[in-house]
């Protein structure tokens, strides 16, 4: 009698999916640990005195005394070793620190401008991949003409740079037309054009890569089978060649967040936005290293958390990766 | 068969060649990234005003036959500043490209042929630069450096560094195994030598197209970094510093910022289309 076990196939993938899951975040820890020491030690190489910096800049004259009372009160006197282990402990803490420009703790500006960065990546995704829906499952395998206009379509978005296109809406529709405001963040109007701005040039990205793969699908022997089963040309297009096409364009949304983190940066300091984006802009400029260090850690974390789930989505969308990567 | 001499096929294959050649994208493209490389080596032969020449009462003439680009807030004429920006723009792009390339192929044969620990220490350092967007890397290596020219170039290529040496690195991984690499070493050359001509030549082919590509793509990157204020520092006459300088004035003078913007679409547009041309005839000579 040999003993047979049963194994469910559903489970034993969804186990699979969460070990994976389970190393790629343990990874993920680690890197962000090497970010955050990279970051450390590298800002404390930065020319300038961050003490000057957190007193207003050379033109602050500060006395000596403040001078002295600043740099105990931020540890800027002891050790860098012990800077970097004092660093490293408050960072176990969820304590990113002080920023020296805004005299509030780092950890709270980090609240207060995340929402509003959120916001404008996830809507511009969104729309991106909403652009990319359209134009590929209408246009694709549809006759020369119509394909090389729509290829010459994305060629030309995908070359367009935010921020001129950001300055080119805002002239139009903010000073032209006055349909949206120029600048601020408050409601869905302040959003629309900084939105548009970024997710032209990624939609231009995402959609080669989708028409391209979507027009090798329509040749597949399936999509034939589903044809000759009286299936609609639309239900075929969305039912059945979608999920197939749609696998390229996924792999490409890590590279595609990272392109908007950087994007958001320019456009929020075109549209005067509110976010994580001019918040470290104006970090960098001010020299203010808590801030600096803490966003850029935050940053980093989001995107390597985003590239962990992309992976894992990617898997449960197309199970044929499981055995090859697993 | 007495009729198939090279005189009957001969014309044929003219036109075929002749036919697979003239494609307007891609002539167009070239023939913008060539007047663009004239333009950079001597720019006083299209634009004939000083880039830096003020003239207040010209300020803010909207584009006209005097001023095909208008001019800006100082009366500097826009076209001579887009065409003598072009030395800047393309320098930078280029040397950017190159400096992300050179790093990309130390690291990736660091990690292709060093072993095993070496290939994980180098992982290692291309995820930790990964977890970075560029602009975010480059901002903060312009926060430890300062800004400028110098800055804005290696902050632009350690920005582009970790993507082509992940693709170098794979090249190196898929070449090393090949048997003349195998037959090199048979014949007993020295490492030195295989590497430099065998192993980078083949491994590069492929990349020349993404390089194509990447100037473009550096380009826009350094403009966006100039567009900060982290650039050039103005009046230079380069293209992301005269956006930069025009952004305050989109309101009403909407040449300041549309021209040399244009001329950076053109550029991307260009090294894209190609590139891509370059790519086609490539795997077409290959296959």
């Amino acid at each position: 009698m040999s003993a047979i076990t049963y194994s469910n196939p559903r489970h034993e993938r969804l186990t699979r999916l969460a070990r994976r899951a389970a190393w790629r975040l343990a990874g993920g820890v680690l890197v962000l640990w090497a970010v955050a020491t990279l970051t450390f030690f590298a800002l404390h190489l930065m020319p300038g005195d961050p003490v000057l910096a957190i007193l207003g800049g050379a033109s602050g004259n500060p006395t000596a005394e403040t001078i002295a009372e600043a740099t105990r009160e931020f540890g800027l006197d002891k050790p860098l070793a012990v800077q970097y282990a004092l660093y490293l402990g408050r960072l176990l803490q969820g304590d990113l620190g002080m920023s020296y420009s805004q005299h509030l703790p780092v950890t709270r500006v980090l609240a207060e401008q995340s929402w509003a960065t959120l916001q404008l990546t996830f809507s511009a995704l969104a729309l991106a991949w909403l652009l990319v829906l359209a134009l590929t499952v209408l246009t694709a395998g549809r006759g020369r003409w119509v394909s090389s206009l729509a290829s010459l379509a994305e060629t030309l978005a995908a070359a367009l740079p935010h921020f001129w296109l950001g300055i080119l809406l805002l002239a139009v529709f903010a000073f032209g037309l006055r349909w949206f405001p120029p600048a601020g963040s408050d409601g869905w109007r302040t959003l629309v054009l900084p939105a548009v701005a970024l997710a032209i040039p990624l939609a231009g990205f995402i959609a080669q890569v989708t028409r391209e793969s979507l027009e090798l699908t329509l040749e597949q022997p399936f999509v034939l089978t589903a044809r000759t089963r009286g299936l609609s040309d639309t239900a075929v297009r969305f039912k059945h060649a979608l999920r197939h096409a749609v696998l390229p364009g996924i792999s490409l949304s890590g590279w595609a967040i990272g392109a908007l983190i950087s994007g958001a940066v320019v456009i929020e300091v075109i549209f005067s936005r509110k976010g994580l984006g001019r918040q470290l802009y104006q970090a960098v400029q001010a020299q203010d290293l808590p801030l600096t260090i803490g966003i850029s850690l935050a940053v980093a974390a989001v995107y390597v958390l985003a590239n962990i789930v992309i992976d894992l989505l990617y898997l449960w969308i197309d199970p044929r990766q499981q055995g090859k990567t697993a | 068969m007495s009729e198939l001499t090279f005189d009957t096929v001969l014309p044929a294959v003219r036109v075929q060649r002749t036919a697979s050649r003239v494609r307007p994208g891609p002539l167009l493209a070239v023939t913008f990234l060539a007047f663009l490389i004239i333009a950079a080596l001597v720019p006083q032969l299209f634009a004939h005003s000083d880039p830096l020449a003020i003239v207040p009462h010209d300020a803010f003439h909207p584009p006209g036959w005097a001023h095909w680009f208008g001019t800006d807030q100082s009366g500097r004429d826009i076209f001579s500043r887009v065409i003598y920006g072009t030395r800047q723009s393309l320098f930078i792009g280029l040397a950017a490209t190159a400096l992300a390339m050179g790093i990309a192929i130390v690291l990736g044969l660091l990690g292709g042929l060093g072993g095993a620990y070496l290939d994980r220490g180098v992982g290692w350092l291309l995820e930790i630069l990964f977890a970075f967007p560029s602009l975010v890397l480059a901002l903060l290596f312009v926060a430890i450096f300062g800004s400028g020219v110098g800055p804005l170039i290696v902050a632009t290529g350690l920005g582009g560094a970790p993507g082509y040496a992940r693709m170098v690195r794979g090249q190196v991984l898929a070449v090393r195994n090949a048997g003349y690499i195998e037959a090199a070493v048979a014949l007993g050359h020295p490492t030195r030598r295989i590497i430099l001509r065998q192993l980078l030549p083949n491994a590069m082919r492929p990349l020349i197209v993404t390089l194509t590509m990447g100037v473009g793509q550096a380009i826009v990157w350094a403009s966006a970094l100039s567009f900060l204020g982290l650039g050039a520092p103005p009046p230079a006459p380069e293209w992301g510093t005269m956006l930069s300088m025009g952004r305050d004035f989109v309101a009403n003078a909407w040449w300041l910022t549309f021209f040399p913007g244009l001329f950076i679409v053109l550029t991307t547009l260009s090294t894209t289309v190609a590139g891509r041309y370059l790519q086609q005839r490539l795997e077409g000579r290959l296959s």
